[in-house]
């Protein structure tokens, strides 16, 4: 997956758990949670569908690496470079 | 509906045991996640404590009172808009005590407002509470009880810290002993938006879990019994109901966490480590009901929705738990909890002790029962003088009742204490495929800590039937 792919991936589920959720001036390096105001269920949520969509084990202790959307593709990308 | 016990199969992915709202929500998400769930329940309706009975024509809620508004957004994501569309919001809470008697929306908007205005407390001081209670985590630091976070804040005013603390001890049963984050967790979620319920009452509610859950492809079988979770070698094997063994890859044990442990398992799978936590688990303390319908054509005025009252001169916890507490919650159920159903009925919650109604012999229990029942109507009155002659039906329940169908320990209404978190979070590193979900640790009882739970937990289960 390409870094654009991947991002795009985290929006789809973050749509699918908010359909409210607004992306318009998104910026891609600070937290998620405070611009999309997502709590630790809604991170619950995007770890378990990462799972159910691409097999991928996230453990607790790096869920930190999900914070922003470039953080999210320099911890997926080499997880997902062959999907 | 349910299906009969003889038309299961030989083998799940999963097994439930259990049905409270963890374990329905636990079901749901694993279901929805494309496992092959069995949920098993030892009575004859879904929904452990998020309960109801009928009596000549009323329908009674038995926990239905009130959640906070983080239930939307839970209801949404993990159930349906069906479930989600029909929770309102509950606008009239009253307090009436010796300290004082004031109606709030409770939400941080309108307590503010009490507090300044009401109670004189400087506004710097609220908006600093609310900041550090809103910023409490579970994992944060627990040795600071709640009665030092109320001391800090506001050192001698009994009357706020009754304001602040009293509808949280009939919430979760916490006291001011109970770790402060327990408490500013719970606090906040309320201080949110405010108490709401649900529209249809806890039988609509059920049904519609029900019908989602099948949809869902969840096999459900009531009046099962679990006796035994199989261990063997470290892993779950399958649990034993009626005499039949039925395997599963996992089970999930939606029973108490000391039920869980000294009950459907045999100890000696456990480390000896693990064990000594467990024996530490303290159960949170158990509920009295009194339950009052209505007469049909009859009315009651509207007094509010949820009345915390008492007559004790201060807040106390202990006093709170005695048998003859001078302190209790009316939820007031009107004709808009099921619209289309022109009744009212109300419940009356108090925190109790098992041990004070435990041992009783049955003369005797049926006497305290009565006295009960009566001492609750003279408190009725006094917000709703005449009633007693519009009232058709009267009912106790005691913690005994709350033991006889959830068959949790000692009764208990709200789970565990902190402790009973960290054991119920790590069980399956002791037993490979065995998660348990339920109320514990106090932030995680009641209906939108249950739910929140459940999806917490089948997340752990959905990762380890897929490693």
């Amino acid at each position: 997956m390409t870094s654009e792919d991947i991002k795009n991936l985290i929006l789809e589920i973050i749509k699918d758990i908010d359909d409210e959720a607004d992306f318009e001036g998104l910026d891609h390096d600070k937290a998620l949670r405070d611009q999309l105001e997502l709590d630790s269920m809604d991170f619950l949520d995007i770890v378990m569908e990462l799972r159910k969509r691409h097999k991928l084990q996230i453990p607790e202790e790096d869920y930190p690496h999900l914070a922003t959307l470039n953080s999210c593709v320099n911890y997926l990308q080499p997880l997902l470079k062959d999907a | 509906m349910p299906v009969s016990f003889s038309q299961l199969a030989e083998q799940y992915d999963v097994i439930v045991v259990g049905s409270g709202l963890g374990g329905l929500t636990t079901a749901n998400r694993l279901a929805y996640c494309g496992h092959k769930v069995l949920l098993l329940e030892f009575h004859h309706r879904l929904g452990g404590l998020a309960t109801w009975f009928k009596r000549r024509g009323h329908i009674f809620d038995v926990s239905l009172h009130g959640f906070p508004y983080g239930m939307l957004k839970t209801c949404k994501k993990y159930w349906n808009k069906a479930i989600t569309d029909s929770i309102v919001q509950l606008k009239n809470i009253v307090f009436d005590n010796p300290q004082f008697s004031l109606r709030t929306t409770f939400d941080k908007e309108d307590f503010t407002r009490l507090l300044q205005g009401h109670f004189k407390i400087p506004g710097t001081t609220i908006d600093r509470f609310f900041s550090v209670v809103a910023g409490m985590n579970f994992y944060d630091d627990q040795t600071m009880t709640t009665r030092e976070l109320f001391n800090d804040f506001f050192p001698g005013r009994s009357d706020v810290h009754r304001l602040l603390m009293e509808p949280i001890t009939y919430a979760n049963g916490s006291t001011l002993d109970d770790p402060a984050i327990t408490y500013g967790i719970v606090f906040s979620n309320f201080m949110n938006k405010g108490v709401y319920t649900f529209e249809g009452g806890t039988d609509r509610l059920i049904g519609l879990m029900t019908a989602e859950l099948e949809k869902n492809g969840v096999t459900i079988c009531t009046n099962s019994k679990v006796e035994k979770i199989i261990i063997e070698r470290g892993r779950v094997r399958g649990v034993e109901v009626l005499g039949k063994t039925i395997a599963a890859k996992a089970v999930v044990s939606n029973s108490g966490i000391t039920n869980t442990i000294n009950n459907l398992t045999d100890r000696q799978a456990y480390s000896d480590d693990f064990l000594e936590k467990a024996d530490k688990i303290r159960v949170n303390t158990s509920s009295c009901q009194v339950y009052f319908g209505i007469k049909e054509m009859e009315t009651i005025d509207d007094v509010g929705d949820l009345l915390f009252t008492s007559s004790a001169p201060e807040f106390d916890s202990e006093e709170l738990l005695d048998k003859h507490s001078h302190s209790k919650t009316f939820s007031l159920y009107y004709p808009k909890t099921r619209p289309g159903q022109n009744r009212y009925t109300i419940v009356a919650s108090m925190n109790s002790r098992f041990e004070d109604w435990a041992y009783l012999e049955e003369t005797n229990y049926q006497q305290e029962k009565q006295l009960l029942i009566d001492r609750t109507l003279t408190d009725l009155e006094r917000y709703l003088p005449g009633v007693k002659d519009k009232i058709d039906w009267m009912e106790a329940a005691t913690p005994r009742t709350f033991n006889s169908y959830t068959l949790h320990t000692k009764g208990t209404s709200f789970g565990t204490k902190f402790e009973g978190l960290n054991v119920s979070r790590s069980i399956f590193k002791e037993v490979a495929g065995l998660f348990h979900v339920g109320s514990v640790g106090i932030i995680m009882s009641g209906w939108l800590g249950a739910i929140n739970y459940g999806v917490i937990v089948s997340n752990d289960v959905d990762s380890f039937l897929r490693s």
